[in-house]
């Protein structure tokens, strides 16, 4: 077995995402000796995403830019990386178990005949096992899994990994490779945006989140307040999203996105199971309700029994008052 | 057109997991169509309605398994496939899976093959582009809307919220994501005329694939419940004094602001 590890970098907007760095320790913990060897794939020049992925603990860099890899699409992406990969035999492959991520490593599992483990929380080493840890039925359950023949590939779960320290002193390796990208099918005409900007759910440290109880749209506006003071995002129940307060890609449950933030605030949400298999692997939960009966108090850390419309701004203007530096 | 479903049964959402001896008890578990799957089903059946053709659904599983298949034929699809490997596999993965697929589709004509984009137990979501690799036709994953005209395919594609417009062609594989379509609730017609549809069982040796072909790459050893939360703290007093005591907490104990 070779001693390297493939980590495939991820960008938004030109910025790295920090599953990536996430990745780069991943891999560590795959194997605390491998040479990390980041990729990058775009149209630009990647030279200070590179730079960026070594400061994170990867020891060398390939990248490979062409016009075709613009955008993400499996094809292009999949042509990159094979050859990257064909080139460098690794022992093992690690992303982040992102859009790009779910819809690209289960190509390259099939082009590599290999196993992938998807969606891991955790890593570690029993005897002379590598055991990754995996939420299955949506967090209601989990399960550890061994690849048992043929190379290492994984995508892990945003936020779960704890990232490296960023070391600037650090330098490496940053080579452009060649690869004609070619006979690509599927072809993106247009991204509509509409998430909002800046923090992705998935990935986001704080989430702030909605139920019927917030009543319409109009309700979610002091979440979203609360949730930019906090550099955070805003989900929703399955409730609110059929009831038309916002829009599906805000789901979070076991139908929608499972999210596992350092502190989730549940507004409004009652908590059937199938949101609280959504969220209650979350650091710390806090529950705003007016209901004491409600289901999401049992997996709350704190709880308040009031009205939301009347708690949420309060906490929002406490929290800026915190925020603040103390004289 | 000649659509193919793949589909898989999940517990109900409404389930909670017991474990029992290491594994999941599922004797008395209600098991339902895959919600990500009953979009594809539905999908299928408005692109036949539309195109013409014919919609046949595919499960890999065991005797039981006939139950959610005739709930997707009393939805409205053609045909149905239960590939049943209870007595031929103690252990599979996501590459058995493929691999039996792709022994299955080997003959056959496909123009569109539909999925759900996850499956809500294992949520690996790797079966539908590992397929589409394996037989070499293009797919896209988490799909909001399709339109074909000929062999060209329009679809929305959901990324972590934002809208891909793709254009692309057949053959082709989907995986379908909340918001694509409202799946039918089978009607009472539907369901009597499900019951004189085609159902046809095979086993892996009618795929012509031995054990060894199929053998998995990785393998679960260990399945445990999260930690039990101790019950938190529900906060008392005038709403202005529960709130500074919960920044208070959130600062000093949570350490989360």
């Amino acid at each position: 077995m070779s001693d390297k590890l493939l980590v495939i970098g991820e960008s938004r907007d030109g910025e790295l995402r920090n599953v990536t760095f996430e990745a780069i320790a991943a891999a560590k913990k795959i194997k605390s000796d491998a040479e990390i060897v980041g990729i990058i794939c775009g149209n630009q020049n990647l030279q200070n995403q590179g730079q960026e992925m070594i400061y994170y603990g990867a020891d060398r860099i390939v990248t490979v830019q062409h016009d075709n890899l613009k955008t993400y699409t499996s094809e292009g992406y999949g042509q990159a990386l094979m050859a990257v990969i064909n080139e460098e035999n690794p022992a093992g492959i690690v992303m982040g178990h992102t859009a790009i991520g779910k819809d690209l490593t289960p190509k390259l599992a099939s082009k590599l005949e290999s196993g992938l483990i998807s969606d891991a929380v955790d890593i570690e080493h029993n005897n002379d096992e590598l055991i990754f840890t995996r939420p299955i039925y949506s967090g209601k359950a989990f399960e550890k899994k061994v690849i048992t023949s043929g190379i290492i590939l994984a995508t892990i779960r945003p936020n779960n990994i704890p990232i490296l320290e960023k070391d600037e002193t650090r330098s490496g390796d940053i080579q452009s490779k060649d690869v004609d990208i070619t006979e690509i099918r599927t072809i993106i005409k247009d991204v509509v945006r509409k998430a909002s900007e800046g923090v992705d759910l998935s990935e986001a440290n704080v989430i702030i989140a909605g139920g019927r109880g917030v009543k319409s749209e109009d309700g979610f506006k002091p979440l979203y307040e609360l949730a930019d003071l906090l550099g955070g995002a805003v989900g929703a129940s399955r409730g609110a999203c059929d009831a038309e307060y916002c829009d599906y890609s805000l789901q979070i449950g076991q139908t929608g996105k499972v999210v596992t933030p350092d502190l989730y605030i549940a507004v409004g949400i009652s908590g059937a199971i199938q949101h609280l298999a959504g969220m209650s692997n979350s650091k710390i939960i806090v529950a705003i309700n007016k209901d004491p009966e409600a289901n999401i108090f049992n997996v709350a850390d704190y709880g308040i029994v009031g009205d939301l419309f009347e708690v949420v701004p309060q906490l929002t203007d406490e929290i800026k008052k915190a925020l603040q530096p103390t004289s | 057109m000649n659509i193919y479903v793949l589909l898989k049964k999940t517990f109900d959402t409404e389930e909670k997991i017991i474990i029992n001896d290491g594994q999941i008890e599922d004797d008395s578990a209600e098991f339902i169509i895959n919600p990500y799957d009953e979009y594809a089903v539905e999908e299928a059946i408005n692109q036949r309605d539309e195109h013409g053709g014919e919609v046949t659904v595919v499960t890999i599983g065991d005797e039981d398994s006939d139950k959610q298949l005739r709930t997707a034929l009393a939805m409205g699809a053609d045909k149905a496939v239960l590939i049943d490997t209870e007595d031929d596999l103690e252990d599979g993965d996501q590459y058995t899976t493929t691999k039996i697929l792709e022994a299955f589709f080997q003959d056959r004509e496909v123009d569109l093959i539909l999925a759900g984009n996850v499956a809500i137990d294992e949520a690996s979501g790797q079966v539908g582009p590992r397929l589409a690799e394996c037989l070499g036709i293009n797919y896209v994953t988490t799909i909001t809307d399709l339109k074909i005209d000929g062999d060209t395919a329009n679809i929305d594609k959901d990324v972590e919220g934002d809208v891909e417009k793709i254009e692309t062609s057949l053959p082709l594989l989907v995986t379908c994501q909340q918001g694509l379509n409202e799946p039918r609730y089978p009607s009472l017609p539907g369901i009597m005329k499900a019951k004189k549809k085609p159902m046809e069982d095979l086993e892996i040796d009618d795929l012509d694939l031995e054990e060894e072909d199929v053998e998995p790459k990785t393998k679960t050893v260990e399945i445990f419940l999260p930690a039990e939360k101790e019950a938190g703290k529900i906060l008392e007093g005038e709403v202005e004094d529960q709130v500074k005591e919960l920044v208070s907490l959130l600062k000093n104990e949570a350490k989360v602001l």
